[in-house]
């Protein structure tokens, strides 16, 4: 995981149009034709105020979603059902951790510290991927992460790989490729409960029904009614659109849940076969705006959590500093 | 959660109670970056594939092999501060182009059957 398609944008509009006056108009023609020519854009690079800024956004909330991401799931490691799920699952967490690593990195070259990033994770100032504000009650909602969220990351993550920034599309091919390990661990568990017993099928049912709408809160909200996007779309920011990426996860993974004859809450959702898109009843957005904001059922577990961990892992950190030595970006 | 009670014990373990106070990481805790290079067998070049935070190299090490050495084949692993990375800037690429002449350097530049064929042709006659 997990970019989710939605990256939260603190209002600063002036301060955006200012730095945007500053562009070197001829400099922003060259970094343009680069990108439209299929060309990387490189740390050391020339690139617009802008797309420094719409990037470090992008990536260091992918970052963070991989480590909140790892928390629902780790919860179920000592749980999970029989030494190969252990196993699997312990591979699978410790994987979203690295992500998360390789993504810091990423973002570092653009410019922010990850102490910085860090900060602003815990100070709640940075978001991570919706999703994760939800807790992990059964086994099955482990089943249906490990599938489903997943899945939807890797729509997202895949159409990223295409980006036009070299560090951020580097990181997301190795990702690409654990990622789909997870899929398909995830796939498996679910299958097995969803061929199982009737109690483990009712399980699984239930865990599909409440992971349902933050399923489809995954990609943000419709393209109608989200900001304009058009530029990051130029400079292969956001390579695809909200709605886009939710049909194509649509279109891959519905079909393997009903295959087991298992339903889900949305009486409405079809695919229409004249225009070939998914239609689907309207997800509460209220809700969604509600949980970004801190009203989901964890959010606060997640960043106390966080927290935790910073504070007491601090002396370890600390007693291996030096003090006064100059700390770097990364090269690439 | 109601009560602050979580669904995972560990974090009930933990007790969070947390104070309130931000906790704020200081420049430097997440310590310095290290270049990290990879060989995947005997024989084939180091090649590199990211980074790590350590405070030493001897760590760096360490954290690279977990980061980038537990899943595909690897035999070796290089590391290197950041720092200590002397590149070209990036905005003199031009300065590899490879628009001259420069066939000489080519072993498609040299076209000796050419001449064989024209040396046998002449004794024929
Ligand atoms: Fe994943
Ligand atoms: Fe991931």
């Amino acid at each position: 995981m997990y970019g989710g398609g939605y990256i939260f944008d603190e209002p600063n509009k002036r301060q955006l149009k200012d730095e945007q006056l500053h562009d070197d108009p001829e400099k922003l023609a060259a970094f343009e034709a680069r990108i439209a020519r299929g060309e990387k854009i490189e740390p050391g690079d020339w690139m617009p105020s802008e797309y420094r800024r719409q990037l470090i956004r992008l990536i260091e909330q992918h970052a963070h979603s991989e480590i909140i991401g790892a928390l629902p799931e780790g919860t179920w490691i000592t749980r999970a059902p029989g030494f190969k799920r252990k196993l699997a699952l312990i591979a699978k967490v410790q994987d979203e951790i690295g992500h998360g690593q390789l993504l810091y990195n990423a973002a570092e070259t653009l410019g922010k510290s990850r102490e910085a990033m860090i900060n602003d994770l815990l100070s709640g100032k940075s978001k991570y991927s919706n999703v994760f504000n939800y807790p992990a009650e059964t086994w099955a909602d482990v089943t249906v992460i490990g599938f489903l969220i997943d899945a939807a990351a890797i729509v997202n993550q895949v159409a990223n790989a295409k980006g036009s920034y070299g560090p951020y599309c580097r990181a997301l091919e190795r990702i690409c490729y654990e990622e789909s390990f997870h899929l398909k661990q995830g796939h498996d568990a679910f299958i097995e409960l969803a061929t199982g017993t009737p109690a483990q099928r009712a399980m699984l049912q239930d865990a599909l029904n409440r992971w349902w709408q933050p399923i489809m809160h995954f990609f943000g909200p419709p393209d109608k009614s989200s900001v304009h996007s058009e530029k990051l779309m130029q400079w292969k920011v956001k390579m695809a659109s909200n709605d886009e990426m939710r049909n194509q996860f649509l279109d891959t993974y519905v079909p393997k849940i009903w295959e087991l004859g298992l339903s889900l809450p949305d009486p409405a959702l079809r695919k229409n076969d004249s225009t070939g898109k998914w239609e689907f009843s309207d997800p509460d957005w209220e809700l969604f705006k509600k949980v970004i904001n801190g009203g989901g059922p964890c959010n606060k577990e997640r960043l106390n959590v966080r927290k935790w961990a910073e504070e007491h892992g601090r002396w370890v950190r600390k007693a291996l500093m030096h003090p006064g030595e100059k700390i770097t970006a990364p090269a690439a | 959660m109601e009560n602050n009670q979580s669904l995972d014990p560990r974090v009930n373990r933990l007790q969070l109670s947390i104070s309130g106070d931000p906790v704020v990481v200081r420049d430097g805790e997440n310590w310095n970056v290290f270049e990290v290079f990879h060989q995947e067998k005997r024989g084939a070049h180091h090649e590199h594939v990211g980074c790590v935070h350590a405070p030493n190299a001897q760590l760096a090490l360490v954290f690279a092999k977990e980061q980038f050495g537990r899943r595909k084949k690897c035999v070796n692993l290089w590391v290197v501060r950041s720092a200590d990375i002397l590149a070209f800037n990036t905005e003199d690429e031009d300065m590899f182009a490879n628009n001259l002449e420069k066939t000489y350097r080519d072993a498609s530049g040299f076209k000796v059957m050419e001449k064989i064929n024209r040396y046998k042709k002449s004794g024929k006659e």
